[in-house]
């Protein structure tokens, strides 16, 4: 422990706040800049290079845009990637919101609370890829699944559609990323005063009027960012689609990835430009819908 | 918590508890099933029925035979997240307190820092392994794929601090200075004793996003793999019960972190809400 008078004697150098603001922001600033700003320049600046079946050139070419955007193969693959985003996220959202309510409304001790959302959350520490693998043995030829269905004489042939499909790629997609959902709105749901709640009751509104007219409005910010995770991550992902649907099915992110493999990086930072704008405009899409910034900068 | 409802239960209670054990099962259904399928004999193969139990892919595992280096992996994987631990820890609660005041260009960092979090992560890894080749220096994982992991940490990390600045009264600070403390004082010994329960969250997310990151560290980690990497490796080459082994140790070291996180608040709290000394003798003079 230190004396209060050999403080007092030693005076530190006296720095102006607004410095102690740069001091203090610089690091994080500094990272995101190497590792993020500048490598998003560098992507751009790719795209424009010319690849010439060996190497990337560089150069100022619209080649690569092009060749992306009149490739019928790549409409069929912003197609196949929406339709997984709008399905997980239509989903996602159901079970999110409705386990974010049971959490908050339903469950009153504290402790409970907190030790079931714990048990939501436990998951999610397990790495994805092993989650992801965890479906192979349950949803296969000879899987689980399929053995307590005919065990159960609900069908007399394994069912051939539950792996390596688009059934499988969804239901990874919602094992992974659900908790995504869960923790913000269950967030904005803790929040909503209990006392409006009880006045709405006291008021005589019906169970789905509380649920249409308070907490959906009132949990609305969690609803956003927990869509915005989801989509986000559905767009990005090129794992999930490639193992769960037997390398049948593919996303833009697969076919980036595909590309990278190749060493063909111009016409991969090209795919990674209109990807990035196109997930841009889903976020820009959502933030018009519910102001987030409010929340998360408070 | 005015009113707490007790004896009856509304009906759709039990709808919505039902509901939710449908969902934790659905969590948790087949991850169990890769970790007792991990248990197979020598003999057993990807699906049950068991064939005998032993820890022989463990074993497998481990002996380096068909599996690759995942002993190596792993050490670079936990070297790594304990790196990003560190650093996500120092820079977001430093960011977060430089947040409390405001400054120009304070917006911006803010966007930037939630645009890396939403950014699809195999484009982060393909810009971070495109500058490095451009640089003409070479990927390593202690380097271009610890700066590529943090893109994703940080972000989180600062909207926690956030979260946990939020709840911070002040006047904490304005009663140390008033007492005579200089400003690395009270960052010491007031500020820093407070954030400590939202700092260990802020490690365990780092620790683990890192652990498990496979897009950004995917073109950004040079020769050498990482554990993620060995397990989508794993996926492609390995048909044994070796895999679902890499899973149930990969999913214990998970455990062992969030045991450690939460045990150590905990006792953080346990510690706060034991009465000091002086604190019990000023509340006996009130």
């Amino acid at each position: 422990m230190q004396s209060p008078d050999r403080t007092r004697g030693a005076r530190p150098v006296k720095v102006s706040p607004t410095l102690t603001s740069y001091l203090q922001i610089g690091p994080l600033l500094l990272v995101l800049l190497l590792f993020f700003g500048i490598p998003l320049l560098v992507v751009i600046a790719y795209s424009f290079f010319q690849f010439d079946g060996l190497d990337s050139v560089p150069a100022f070419d619209f080649v690569n845009y092009i060749d992306v955007l009149t490739s019928g193969v790549t409409l069929s693959l912003y197609l196949k990637t929406l339709y997984y985003a709008v399905v997980v996220w239509a989903i996602t959202l159901l079970i999110g919101f409705t386990v974010a309510y049971f959490l908050a409304f339903h469950v009153q001790s504290l402790i409970w609370q907190m030790a079931l959302f714990l048990l939501c959350t436990v998951p999610f520490w397990t790495s994805n890829i092993i989650r992801m693998i965890s479906w192979i043995p349950f949803l296969g030829r000879n899987g689980i699944f399929n053995n307590a269905l005919i065990g159960a004489g609900i069908t007399q042939q394994p069912l051939e559609f539950l792996l390596f499909s688009d059934f499988a790629v969804i239901i990874a997609y919602v094992h992974l990323f659900t908790l995504f959902m869960i923790v913000p709105i269950f967030n904005a749901m803790a929040r909503i005063d209990k006392a409006l709640i009880e006045a709405a009751r006291d008021g005589g509104a019906s169970g789905w009027r509380i649920i249409w007219d308070i907490v959906v409005p009132l949990s609305k910010t969690g609803i956003a960012l927990g869509s915005i995770f989801v989509v986000t991550l559905v767009m990005g992902d090129f794992f999930v689609v490639k193992v769960m649907s037997g390398s049948q099915s593919a996303s833009i992110a697969m076919a980036m990835s595909n590309q990278i493999a190749m060493v063909q990086y111009p016409p991969a930072a090209a795919s990674a430009v209109i990807l990035l704008i196109v997930v841009s405009l889903m976020v820009a899409a959502i933030l018009r819908v519910v102001d987030v910034r409010k929340e998360i900068a408070g | 918590m005015q009113k707490l409802q007790t004896g009856k239960r509304p009906l759709s209670f039990y709808a919505l508890s039902v509901f939710f054990g449908l969902f934790v099962l659905f969590l948790y259904g087949p991850m169990s099933a890769i970790y007792i399928l991990s248990f197979q004999g020598p003999t057993g193969g990807l699906t049950f029925p068991m064939r005998g139990w032993s820890l022989h892919w463990f074993d497998a595992l481990f002996s380096q035979q068909r599996t690759g280096d995942f002993a190596g992996a792993f050490t670079r994987s936990m070297i790594l997240a304990v790196m990003a631990l560190l650093l996500t820890v120092a820079i977001s609660v430093v960011a977060g307190l430089a947040f409390r005041r405001r400054f120009v260009g304070a917006a911006f960092v803010f966007y930037l820092a939630v645009a890396s979090l939403i950014m699809p992560g195999l484009l982060v890894g393909l810009g971070v392994g495109l500058t490095f080749q451009t640089l003409g220096v070479q990927t390593k994982w202690f380097a271009s794929a610890l700066g590529a992991q943090l893109t994703w940490t940080l972000p989180f990390g600062m909207l926690i601090m956030f979260a946990v600045l939020s709840r911070f009264d002040r006047a904490y600070e304005e009663a140390a200075r008033d007492l005579g403390a200089t400003n690395w004082q009270i960052f010491l010994w007031v500020v820093l004793p407070i954030l400590f329960p939202g700092m260990i969250a802020v490690a365990l997310f780092g620790f683990t996003l890192s652990y498990d990151e496979f897009p950004r560290t995917l073109l950004t980690s040079g020769a050498a793999n990482t554990l993620p990497m060995e397990i989508w490796g794993m996926t492609t080459n390995v048909t044994s019960p070796a895999l679902y082994a890499l899973g149930t140790v990969t999913t214990l070291v998970s455990f062992i972190a969030i045991a450690l996180a939460l045990g150590s608040i905990a006792i953080i709290q346990w510690r706060r809400s034991r009465p000091v000394g002086n604190v019990s003798l000023a509340k006996e003079q009130e």
